[in-house]
């Protein structure tokens, strides 16, 4: 048969949890990885600032420790269970990423460096501790590479720009993909007795983001097209600093070297909200904290963003009035070298999005669409799990950003997301590979492209005279205005209308491009769609959640409420209908209390 | 402001020959072409055809020829052309595919030609393997390759003889001939003495001026010449 490929397991993805996954896959079955993007090209190379790991290479720090930081940080809605899990396999995978020969930077002892990162802490004094191991500000571009080399050097299979399009379910279990090779714009089935979902996030539904053109929730909206849930969507990172109105990311590794936020009227706001580790509280206590200042008019010149400083007389005017210390008993100092040769690509963004010199002058920020907490559901081994009883499809996992483990509850420490796809990468191509030497190959349907061929030719064939970018717009400004950061129920239900109204109009695209060789545009249609489904699913799921936790601030609910919401959504799309289930939370030694930074 | 952008086009399945396209767009001085390249295919042709992804420097998949010289869309602000008129066109020596699309095969293919992988079978230490800051810094420019191939289609030796392994794949060679942790030096500087290796570099410095991670590409081709040259790595 053309176009028909058998491997024991498939990887739909090349980021970070893909490669990990097919890395160690590979050892024990054969094993494709396809991307829609050239490896190298994958969202984990923009990842900054670091992975956490208690390496204890600068203080003195603990995995426990990490675990409770994560459990705080995730409102007490991440599994602890998974969580202790990742933190204590957190200090091999980063002497195995080393091992690899990732270029870490190190300490003048010639261990990996570490520095301070948001919601990080030393359990004992409540103050910031050193535990991002970092490249520079690159530490995700170096993973990816080092991954991706790796994968080279193993001889795993690469499809490179081969766009999934739908998963094969073959009597509840998962029998492999359908993929459109980009270049010839023909059709592919790869048939697999584990297929891996590693596809990234979705924050492209939002006007202001961090994220790819790539970050489209393909895996998301693939799986949910094929009945199964996604799980607690409605929680999704804002981080505090993305470059104003551009939403590059600035690295929350600014404020662990020093760097603080001021307002309008040059006052460090965040001894208001968190008096004791201040800029390095959890990144949504920080987004909102910027946005109350916003909006209490202390914006700067009154606008929407505030200032990121790291100029060096500043970071060390407030490192002295905080008593910071080098781990020598020294007082922190640092210069504008110093901080150049830590921080080189923000220094080289700041110059060329905004002309800049972050050294000599304050960066102009605002909090920015960054990362999904939810997404398909796994237990940690990739195992994608089915409903509110934690029952798995055979043969289907997921890793990285589009699974939702949960390790990260209802918000991500910094840090965190690297670390989720080395581990969880990890273990699930262990898993996969295991599953498949006592598998045989799923019988195929008779036509295993039908659904793709339905949903390709649906947007080749529609017609009208709506744009896809005034879609794509209308969708982000709703999104961002009224599923953002702060939210309420009135804005929540304008934002569904809106959203259903666009996924209405979308079928009224017509297309210009009905060729095969790369037509980019018949992508970007399925992906806008795939965003849509994901932005109705958001909001739904947010809607029905009655409390404030983490990611997820309500307005008119401003509280936590465990005795009610203590729990996991699971959301469906069946027929159209949306529904929602939930699923308890796994407790371990961590009961929920307040939480203050 | 308005600006006017003259765009290669070219689609296999329509045209025998390349054309030219110009779209005249209003913009702010602060987009990107790429902003430019987006609104184009959003409202007035959707069929142009490029590849982004990041939109910031870092995942390197729209490089392309603006006004002539290779840079990546995502980086290149409208204030920063000087002109209202923009001419975009695919990286040179590489077989153009679609519009701005090109072949990435023969690069990648070099790439991997010179065992772009870190190489040590010494058994490893329970924690990491030791390297002074400075050892590390030895190595730093190069380990910011982003294989974005600005460097190498901007390159003459390689636009001659796409069998050279061209500067994005020395650059490779060297964060790994100058990493104190690597074990495979011998044979790295074996390939790179190669017929398709260090030596078809002649100094033209269209690498280093072109790298929009500002990698000193001709000195890093340098050093490797020079460790080829005398076995020694320093």
């Amino acid at each position: 048969m053309k176009n028909y490929h058998q491997f024991d397991v498939v990887v739909v993805g090349a980021g970070g949890a893909g490669l990990m996954a097919a890395m160690y896959a590979s050892k024990n079955a054969s094993t494709a990885v396809l991307s829609k993007l050239y490896p190298t090209r994958s969202h984990t190379g923009a990842a900054q600032g670091g992975v956490g790991a208690a390496l204890g290479n600068v203080e003195e720090d603990h995995w426990e420790w990490h675990a409770y930081d994560t459990v705080k940080g995730s409102d007490y809605l991440g599994d602890q269970d998974a969580i202790e899990f990742m933190c204590q396999e957190a200090i091999q995978a980063v002497f195995e990423l080393e091992h690899m020969g990732l270029p870490f930077s190190r300490t003048p002892e010639g261990r990996i460096a570490q520095r301070p990162f948001g919601g990080h802490t030393n359990n004992i004094t409540g103050k910031p501790v050193p535990r991002a191991c970092y490249a520079a500000d690159r530490t995700g571009h170096m993973i990816l590479q080092t991954l991706y080399q790796q994968c080279i050097k193993n001889h795993v299979n690469f499809y490179d720009e081969f766009q999934v399009i739908d998963l094969l379910v073959v009597n509840g279990t998962a029998a492999g993909v359908v993929a459109l090779e980009l270049a010839t714009g023909e059709l592919h089935i790869f048939h697999a007795k584990a297929t891996i979902f590693a596809t990234g996030g979705h924050g492209r539904v939002w006007e202001i983001t961090s994220n790819a053109y790539a970050y489209t929730g393909d895996g998301v909206a693939i799986t949910i097209r094929r009945g199964l849930p996604a799980e607690d969507l409605e929680f999704f990172q804002f981080h505090p600093t993305g470059i104003y109105r551009m939403g590059i990311l600035i690295t929350e590794g600014v404020r662990g070297e020093g760097g603080v936020l001021i307002n309008g009227k040059g006052e460090r706001f965040m001894e208001d909200y968190a008096p004791t580790v201040k800029d390095l509280a959890s990144r949504d206590v920080v987004s909102r904290a910027m946005y109350l200042e916003m909006r209490e008019g202390r914006g700067i010149n009154g606008k929407r963003y505030l200032y990121l400083d790291m100029r060096p007389e500043v970071v060390n005017k407030y490192a002295a009035s905080d008593g910071r210390k080098r781990p020598d008993g020294t007082p922190y100092v640092v210069t504008g070298e110093e901080l150049l040769s830590k921080l080189p690509d923000i220094v080289d963004f700041s110059r060329t999005y905004l002309g800049v010199d972050p050294v000599s002058q304050p960066i102009p920020v605002q909090p920015t669409a960054h990362y999904a907490m939810g997404g398909i559901p796994t237990n940690f081994y990739g195992e994608v799990i089915i409903d509110e009883e934690n029952n798995i499809m055979p043969g289907l996992y997921a890793a990285g950003e589009c699974a939702c483990v949960s390790v990260h509850g209802a918000n991500r420490l910094g840090t965190n997301s690297l670390l989720d796809l080395v581990v969880f990468g990890k273990h699930t191509g262990l898993r996969a590979a295991e599953f498949s030497k006592g598998a045989s190959f799923p019988v195929l349907p008779a036509d295993p492209a039908e659904f793709t061929h339905q949903q390709l030719d649906a947007i080749l064939t529609a017609k009208g005279d709506e744009k896809i970018l005034d879609i794509a717009n209308e969708m982000k400004g709703v999104m961002f205005h009224d599923v953002g950061v702060f939210r309420t129920q009135e804005g929540m239900q304008a934002a569904l209308e809106k959203v259903r109204e666009l996924q209405e109009r979308l079928h009224h695209v017509q297309v210009s491009d009905h060729g095969k060789i790369f037509n980019t545009e018949l992508i970007n249609l399925w992906e806008l769609d795939n965003l849509l489904e994901v932005a109705e699913l958001t909001t739904a799921s947010a809607l029905a959640r009655t409390e404030s936790r983490g990611g997820h601030a309500r307005e008119d609910y401003p509280k936590r409420n465990d005795a009610e919401w203590l729990k996991h959504t699971l959301a469906w799309k069946i027929d159209g209908e949306i529904k929602l289930r939930y699923k308890s939370v796994k407790i371990t030694k961590y009961q929920p209390k307040e939480r203050v930074y | 402001m308005q600006v006017t952008l003259k765009i290669f086009r070219f689609n296999p399945e329509k045209d025998k020959k390349p054309h030219y396209e110009t779209y005249k767009v209003d913009a702010e001085p602060t987009d990107r072409v790429l902003d430019l390249l987006e609104y184009i295919k959003g409202y007035y042709d959707g069929s142009l055809s490029f590849r982004r992804s990041c939109a910031h420097g870092m995942c390197g998949s729209d490089a392309m020829r603006i006004n002539g010289v290779n840079h990546l869309a995502c980086k290149v602000l409208v204030k920063d052309i000087r002109s209202n008129h923009i001419t975009v066109e695919p990286i040179l020596g590489l077989r153009p595919i679609k519009d701005l699309i090109v072949d990435m095969e023969p690069f990648m293919e070099n790439y991997r030609a010179v065992m772009p992988y870190f190489v040590n079978d010494e058994p490893a230490p329970k924690k990491e393997r030791l390297q002074s800051i400075e050892a590390r810094e030895r190595f730093d420019d190069t380990t910011k390759c982003i294989l974005c191939a600005c460097c190498t289609t901007s390159c003459p030796s390689f636009w001659v003889n796409e069998e050279y392994v061209g500067p994005a794949a020395i650059v490779t060679a060297h964060r790994f001939i100058f990493d104190s942790r690597d074990r495979a030096v011998a044979e790295r500087l074996k390939l790179m003495a190669g017929q398709f290796g260090v030596y078809r570099c002649h100094t033209i410095y269209n690498c280093t001026t072109s790298c929009p991670r500002e990698i000193q590409v001709t000195k890093a081709i340098g050093e490797v010449k020079r460790a080829v040259a005398t076995g020694k790595i320093d």
